[in-house]
Order: C-alpha cells, then sequence, then structure tokens
C-alpha cells in the first residue's frame, strides 16, 4: 500500500513542479516567474518531507530548515527591485 | 499505535502534501491575473509542509525532530506572507493586475499625494 501512496504522491509532486516550471518559462509578466519558483521551492520542500516521511527517516530536516529561511530572498529582492511598469 | 493507523495516518498526510502542490500547480495554470495566482501559490508553501511535517514528527517522535519541524514551519510561516505580500504590492505599483476582476479597490485614487495608497505606487522618474 505504501508503495501505490508513493507512486500516486511522486505523480501529483511532479506534475505541481511541472505546472510552476511551465508559468515560469511563459509567465506573462516578471512576478508570476517569482511567484512560481515560490511554488516550486515549495514543491521541492514538500517532496523532500514525504521521502522522509515515506522511509522513515529524519536525514532531511536541515535542508528543509535551510530552504524555508532562504526561499524567500529571491521573490523579495525581485519585487522590491522591481522596475517600474514593465509590459514583458 | 498500532501498524495499520500508523500507515494510514502517513499516506493520508503525505497525500495531502502532493495534492496541495498539485493544486498549486494547477492554479498557478488557470488562474488569470497575479494576485489570484498569489492565492494559489500560498497553500504548499504553509498548509502542504504543515502535512508532510506532522507526517515526518509523528514517524520519529522524539524532542529533536519535533523542536526542528516547529522551527521549519515557523520560519516558513514568517517567510512566506512577507514574500506574498511583498509580491503583491509590488503587483499592485507597477499595475500587473486586472481591475476588472477586482471586487473593491481600496486603494483606488492612489495617485494623488497624501491619498491610502499613495505609498503603494511608484512614481514616475521625473523627466
Amino acid at each position: 500500500m505504501m508503495q501505490i501512496v508513493a507512486i500516486i504522491a511522486g505523480l501529483l509532486f511532479a506534475l505541481g513542479g511541472l505546472l510552476a516550471v511551465y508559468r515560469i518559462v511563459r509567465g506573462p509578466s516578471v512576478l508570476d516567474r517569482v511567484i512560481a519558483s515560490d511554488v516550486l521551492v515549495a514543491t521541492v520542500i514538500c517532496a523532500l518531507g514525504a521521502e522522509m516521511a515515506l522511509n522513515r527517516h529524519t536525514d532531511n530536516l536541515p535542508v528543509l530548515l535551510v530552504l524555508a529561511l532562504f526561499a524567500v530572498l529571491g521573490s523579495l529582492s525581485v519585487a522590491r527591485f522591481l522596475p517600474g511598469r514593465d509590459s514583458t | 499505535m498500532s501498524d495499520a493507523v500508523h500507515d494510514v495516518l502517513t499516506a493520508v498526510l503525505v497525500l495531502a502534501g502532493a495534492l496541495m502542490c498539485f493544486a498549486a500547480g494547477v492554479g498557478l495554470l488557470r488562474f488569470p491575473d497575479v494576485f489570484s495566482r498569489i492565492h494559489a501559490s500560498t497553500k504548499p508553501q504553509i498548509f502542504g509542509l504543515m502535512a508532510i511535517t506532522t507526517d515526518v514528527a509523528v514517524n520519529n517522535f522524539n524532542v529533536g525532530t519535533v523542536t526542528l519541524i516547529v522551527a521549519i514551519v515557523l520560519f516558513q510561516a514568517l517567510t512566506a506572507p512577507m514574500a506574498a505580500h511583498l509580491v503583491g504590492r509590488a503587483a499592485y505599483g507597477t499595475e500587473h493586475l486586472r481591475p476588472d476582476l477586482l471586487i473593491v479597490d481600496e486603494l483606488a485614487g492612489r495617485g494623488a499625494p497624501g491619498s491610502p495608497g499613495a505609498a503603494f505606487v511608484r512614481q514616475p522618474p521625473p523627466d
């Protein structure tokens, strides 16, 4: 049963990550790309945590801590130093 | 805790987190403008992370794990709303929004100096 759960969860994580990558590639404005990269980081965090939960170890917890702390810096700097009224 | 209950709890929490990530991807794809995409993107950042880390804590219940997980959720809950707020403010200031989708625009009349929305708008550089 846990293998079926792992396969379903992996498919959902992969689809979510792929949709976020699609929005990064296409995204009409730079803010859409920033939001999509945040979603990509959150997907990576959740996937690492799900791997820990399914395999019953805690090796990735420091990675999760660092990602939770520093994932904000990219979107923060882009949102802060965004040039006004770009049309890209 | 018995083994079957343990497995079911693990499966439910992992699937909840995975479903949140997938829903955020679909929301990014389907929603029309920046604000609604922010709404979609903040779900896996908090709820998905809480589900997954609760799962890890259930599987390895000791002091070190729970402390680290509380720190992870705390830092994510501090930084994710800050990023979303800044992106939303930048979206309003640089007009990356669709005014026809807004129900209430409390910052309307923002161009006038001294109005409530004046701080949110980046003034064009003087020529």
